[in-house]
């Protein structure tokens, strides 16, 4: 039977790994929205542990209005990629520092 | 579920539905009915301050089984936003207009955000939190992105979006782990559970930081300002205007749901955090805005400066500290409103004013234009009697009275710092030749009332500033 | 009643914004103003029939609350009572008489400027709303129930004034005059302010009513400003705020701003500088009594203040050539006069001479200016006489004015004047039996250079040129209905008020005068005829009709050439009298020079070598090349941003959740 920590031991382990990827990531841009995607699927994780281990349904609730949230994030974060690549010719993360200073 | 107090919720459907209308009016009468989505959106923002300001209700309501709570600090600010939002959509229209950006998308995407804030505005649970924080943060993705053609736009709208996307994670980590420790996302049942003193504090303090990084990211407060200089900069100066301005309020807004209401037993903990992101702020806002020569860019970073004032006020968790908070926060929205309304005057097509030479002899070419932004950057540096001051007083004498006086001390040190440049643009205005032969704008007549109006506001309320004092205390109180 | 007294306040105030600011024409700007003026005038009249007449109770309230700080309250209030209903009837009658005299005498004010000059074009409109100002300032500072919007008013009047005596700002005269007044009004500034300061340390509030039902409780309070030196408190603070009323009523030393005061035009000489903004330092310290009842030390230091004014001011007078210079030197002779009056404990008697003096005094300005325009801006009297049959009104309202100020038995001067003689005469305080020869002796002063310039300008031979002799006529109705109607006053007010004022207690529970000082017992009163048959039994009666036959003799008919004798003898004495007894040339050297020598230095070696290369520019240059090396955080990478927030999350969580 697993335990509660297991499952947020799993969650922090894929919150970490989510985190660690984005600023270590240095070349292509969608990796970046697949450790976003991963980091919202780790605060799911979360929810629905707490939730069925305290009987409260709401937090499974939740991870229903997280998931519609990302699939729109991603939408738009696809979208704004293209946008970025019609502009630039590339995707590279290296070469988005026009703005500085 | 009860919908007894539906009609709380009035403004909000309307402000939603509105937008979906305008969507397809726009989809499909574009080109017989030039302009349609901005009357239409000046239209619903006027009905929709009309709505709240016809719902009267006298002790704060928690409707929708405790999502959603009305009182006065949700209407005051309702109000204030539409306002904002309304002459942010007013000085925007000619830029629009010149750049071939004055289409349905602005305006819908704008109405959406601003539903989003009013949702933030009113919630009073961590799902309708984190609901009407994304509808916020997605419009404004979208709309940096805007400009399709601009590399700068589409670099600023990706950054934005990714750190958006990390501290809305960070959020909502956080939120899960509150949710965890308390068994609750109502921020009533939350705010008792943790006053019970059963659950470890560390615990609970862990998830508070996470929280918090949330807000300080929405807020742009160090170190979590990074996104900020860039999208201010790389937006298109209509988008910059809109947020920096309104999505302040709702920040606020945010912070008082979450850490006085939600998590206010704490305060002795988040106070401590508060400190460390108010004085870094102060701290960096005003000193990197000094080597800025983008005048965008040096508004970014005295954002960031204001935000730490901000903070200040309410790291004294106190009633008057909020009360302060939520006046600077009012004001600032005010000023900046004022200094990117000027910025987009001064941009004509296939120009954009944004350098700080673009200021130079702005007084021998426009001295009304010039006088206007002269009081907002005095505003802005905290001159009496400008309303900006006040600001800064009010504050101030809150984190005196709460004993932290080297605190207040150090925030005097920083603006100091700051009034050098803001002076400077004075200085480009008054003092220096203009550089080319610039044409002399005539605005249409309601952009320029409208400025007047901003201008005349920030000086005349700054000469009788306790009327706006005391609509932020009686709204906390 | 609360609108009302907004209205009274406010209605001016509309009219100087709206004559102001919005380029309106000339015949707008004189209707609005003087319809705003009328309108205070009416409703001030209105008040002092409920408040004096009637005796309604006094208002004292706020109506906006400014600022609050703490549990410290700054408002904007009221305080409505028979003292400040006196005042504001005072106050916007003259305003009225002299907003309608103005149109006569600003009529032509565009051919005063040098040609072509911007200035001018709005000139006419441009004094109108200065006047209006003026009266709005002027209104808020009597009306006011506490001590910081005294002030405003205070400050508010003074900016006026600058403005005005600079109103012809081509002439570097009027510039001189105005600056100079300025700055000898922020030396009496800077006192008022520090007495104000004062009273909000020690009381903690600064509302009339507070602070002088708290007074009693720390008049034996004792401070040390120096080093073992015991000073009582309510003498300090009494002190500092008379010398903000010796800055703005002109008393010596700091009397020197008012005669060259005259540089602005007529009207406002009148209307300022003689009926309401310089007698301001007497109702304040009216308004004071429950304070400076307490100090027997301040009351004499006024004593003698205002002896040494009215005096020695008076002497001035009688070598002037120019015409409002005298009379100048007599407003401010009479302003010595209330000024004795009141460290004679007569406050009472201070503001009945204030009531007086205002009605003769802007008529005597006023006809004045009635001259000045007859003989095309000519102000010397040497260059005048004979007016008498040209000038008709202008000459039977001066003799009236000039009959009161001498107090000729009957007019208004009269019985304010004997009122203020009786007091100091029963006076027994340090500085009472000097204080009294001055104003005795100043009698005889007051008849003689009055009667000098009546006669000088309205009678004798005709020493003005042809040109100017043959366009003499009187001017315009406009210029000369304000002169009656100030001439009714100058004659009854002083018959009718005496009783009232000075016996029967109208000011009861206003000015509060500790019963061993008060010099006008109920019991003494024997009605208006018996002041009179006393007053003709006592030496100011005789010694103003000496007076009045001196100039007669000297400057009419009779002994014409002995003034011209008297002045070679005794040259000394005329030049040190023509010199102002040195005061300008001692302010011009010591305390400008020495403050422009001393602000040379500082500027040289403090601010250039020390602050500016050093502090400012060393400290700019330091910050500035911090920003340079912070802003390279702020990479452009992404991953960076996203690091940066790392390090802070971990900063935190390792700061805050491992510490507890």
């Amino acid at each position: 039977m697993l335990a509660l920590s297991d499952f947020l031991v799993l969650a922090a382990v894929l919150f970490c790994i989510s985190v660690v990827g984005i600023f270590i990531n240095r070349k292509n841009l969608i990796v970046l929205l697949m450790c976003i995607e991963l980091m919202l699927l780790a605060v799911n994780l979360n929810f629905v542990a707490f939730s069925h281990f305290s009987g409260n349904i709401a937090g499974q609730v939740f991870v229903f209005f997280i998931l519609t949230v990302a699939a729109a994030e991603a939408a738009i974060g696809l979208a704004i990629l293209v946008v970025l690549f019609r502009n630039k010719r590339n995707i590279n993360v290296e070469q988005l520092d026009a703005l500085k200073g | 579920m009860n919908l007894a107090n539906l009609h709380l919720l009035l403004p909000e459907i309307f402000v939603l539905s509105m937008a979906c209308v305008i969507l397809l009016v726009d989809a499909y009468w574009r080109k017989c009915l030039h302009g349609i989505a901005y009357q239409l959106s000046q239209a619903t923002l006027v009905g929709a301050l009309l709505f709240t300001a016809f719902i009267s209700v006298k002790e704060p309501v928690i409707a929708l089984s405790g999502t959603f709570v009305w009182d006065s600090m949700a209407k005051v600010l309702k109000l204030f936003i539409y306002v904002i939002t309304f002459t942010v959509f007013l000085y925007s229209r000619q830029y629009l207009i010149d750049r071939n950006l004055f289409k349905g998308e602005f305006f819908v995407l704008g109405l959406f955000a601003m539903a989003g804030m009013m949702v933030m505005v009113s919630a009073h649970h961590f799902l309708t939190l984190y609901l009407g924080l994304e509808l916020l943060s997605l419009s404004l993705y979208a709309m940096v992105a805007m400009h399709r053609d601009s590399a700068q736009a589409s670099e600023a709208a990706m950054k934005y979006f990714v750190l958006g996307a990390l501290a809305s994670g960070m959020l909502l980590y956080g939120m899960s782990i509150i949710y965890g420790l308390t068994g609750s996302l109502d921020l009533t049942t939350i705010a008792g559970v943790i006053a019970e003193n059963k659950i470890e504090p560390m615990l609970l303090k862990f998830g508070l930081v996470f929280i918090l990084i949330g807000l300080a990211f929405k807020l742009g407060a160090v170190p979590f300002h990074m996104w900020l200089p860039d999208v201010y900069q790389g937006a298109p100066t209509a988008v910059t205007l809109f947020i920096s301005s309104a999505p302040k309020l709702a920040a606020f807004a945010m912070l008082m749901r979450l850490l006085v209401e939600g998590l206010g037993s704490l305060n002795v903990d988040w106070q401590g955090m508060l400190l460390f992101l108010s004085v870094l702020s102060m701290a960096l806002g005003n000193i990197v805005a000094i080597a800025q020569t983008n005048v965008k860019r040096m508004l970014a970073y005295s954002t960031i400066s204001h935000v730490g004032f901000l903070l200040l006020g309410m790291l004294t968790a106190k009633e008057a500290g909020y009360a302060a908070a939520m006046f600077y926060t009012m004001v600032y929205t005010l000023m900046s409103l004022g200094a990117f309304g000027l910025l987009l005057l001064l941009s004509h097509a296939g120009f954009e004013a944004e350098n700080l030479n673009d200021f130079k002899g702005l007084n021998r070419r426009q001295p009304w234009y010039a006088l206007i932004m002269m009081i907002v950057v005095l505003s802005m540096a905290g001159v009496p009697p400008m309303l900006g001051f006040w600001a800064k007083w009010s504050v101030l004498s809150q984190v005196v009275a709460g004993g932290f006086m080297w605190l207040a001390v150090l925030a005097v040190l920083f603006s100091v710092i700051g009034a050098f440049y803001y002076l400077r643009i004075i200085k480009l205005m008054y003092f220096d030749a203009p550089t080319d032969n610039a044409p002399v704008l005539k605005p249409s007549a309601d952009i320029h009332w409208a400025l007047t109006l901003n201008g005349m506001v920030i000086l005349v309320l700054g000469v009788l500033p306790e009327s706006l004092m005391t609509v932020c205390r009686v709204a906390l109180s | 009643m609360e609108n009302i007294y907004l209205t009274i306040v406010l209605a001016p105030l509309i009219g100087a914004i709206i004559a102001g600011l919005f380029s309106v024409s000339r015949q707008t700007a004189h209707r609005i103003t003087v319809t705003g003026v009328a309108l205070s005038c009416l409703l001030s009249v209105y008040v002092f029939k409920l408040m004096v007449l009637d005796g309604a109770k006094p208002f004292d309230g706020a109506v906006y609350t400014w600022l609050a700080s703490g549990n410290i309250q700054f408002e904007i209030g009221f305080l409505i009572d028979s003292l400040s209903a006196v005042m504001m009837v005072v106050v916007t009658f003259v305003s009225l008489m002299v907003h309608i005299y103005t149109i006569g005498y600003m009529a032509d004010d565009e051919h005063i400027w040098p040609h072509d000059s911007l200035s001018a074009k709005n000139s006419y409109q441009r004094f109108f709303s200065y006047i209006s100002l003026f009266t709005f300032s002027m209104l808020t500072l009597v009306m006011s129930n506490n001590f910081l919007q005294l002030f405003f008013g205070w400050e508010a009047v003074g900016l006026v004034s600058y403005l005005l005596i600079g109103f012809w700002f081509h002439r570097e005269t009027a510039v001189y005059a105005n600056l100079k007044a300025f700055l000898v009004n922020r030396v009496g500034d800077f006192g008022f302010l520090l007495g104000i300061a004062a009273i909000f340390l020690y009381f903690g509030n600064l509302h009339y009513a507070d602070v002088f039902s708290n007074a009693d409780a720390l008049a034996h309070i004792t401070i040390q400003i120096l080093p073992n030196q015991e000073w009582s408190l309510m003498s300090v603070i009494c002190i500092l705020l008379f010398i903000g009323a010796m800055g703005k009523s002109a008393q010596v030393p700091l009397h020197v701003w008012l005669p060259d005061s005259m540089e602005g035009p007529t009207p406002i000489s009148a209307l300022i500088h003689a009926a309401t903004m310089v007698t301001a330092g007497i109702f304040m310290v009216s308004r004071m009594s429950p304070l400076y009842e307490l100090s027997e030390t301040a009351l004499s230091f006024i004593l003698v203040i205002g002896a040494l004014t009215a005096l020695f001011m008076g002497f001035l007078g009688l070598v002037q050539n120019d015409i409002k210079r005298v009379v100048a030197y007599s407003t401010l002779s009479q302003l010595g006069y209330m000024t004795v009056a009141l460290g004679a404990s007569a406050y009472n008697a201070a503001i009945f001479h204030l009531m007086t003096h205002a009605f003769f005094k802007s008529l005597l300005f006023l006809g004045a200016g009635s001259v000045i325009i007859a003989m095309h801006h000519e102000q010397d009297m040497r260059k005048m006489g004979g007016l008498r049959k040209y000038l008709p009104i202008t000459y039977w309202t001066s003799l009236i004015g000039s009959l009161a100020l001498i107090g000729f038995p009957m007019f208004s001067g009269f019985f304010s004047k004997d009122a203020i003689i009786e007091a100091v005469h029963h006076a027994e305080r340090a500085g009472a039996g000097f204080a009294y020869f001055a104003v005795v002796a100043g009698v005889f002063i007051t008849a003689l250079y009055s009667f000098r310039m009546f006669f000088l300008v309205f009678h004798g031979k005709e020493r003005m040129d042809k040109h100017t002799r043959e366009h003499l006529h009187e001017p315009a109705n406009v210029v000369t209905w304000p002169l009656i109607a100030l001439a009714v006053p100058s004659v009854v007010i002083g018959a009718i008020a005496l009783g009232p004022m000075l016996y029967q207690g109208l000011f009861h529970n206003v000015i509060f005068i500790a019963e061993a000082h008060n010099p006008f017992p109920m019991a003494h009163y024997q009605g208006v005829w018996g002041f009179l048959i006393h007053g003709l039994t006592q030496w100011p009666f005789f010694l103003a009709m000496a007076g009045v036959a001196t100039a007669a003799t000297l400057y009419w008919r009779g002994f014409t050439h002995i003034p011209a004798q008297i002045q070679a003898r005794l040259s000394w004495l005329h030049t040190l009298l023509v010199n102002k007894y040195g005061f300008d040339d001692f302010n011009e050297k010591v305390f400008a020079g020495g403050s422009r020598a001393l602000g040379i230095f500082l500027w040289q070696v403090g601010d250039v070598k020390l602050i500016d290369n050093g502090m400012v520019n060393g400290s700019a240059n330091t910050v500035g090349r911090i920003a340079q090396k912070i802003r390279h955080v702020q990479t452009g990478y992404l991953y960076h941003y996203a690091f940066a927030m790392i390090i802070g999350l971990l900063f935190l969580l390792g700061w805050f959740v491992h510490a507890a």
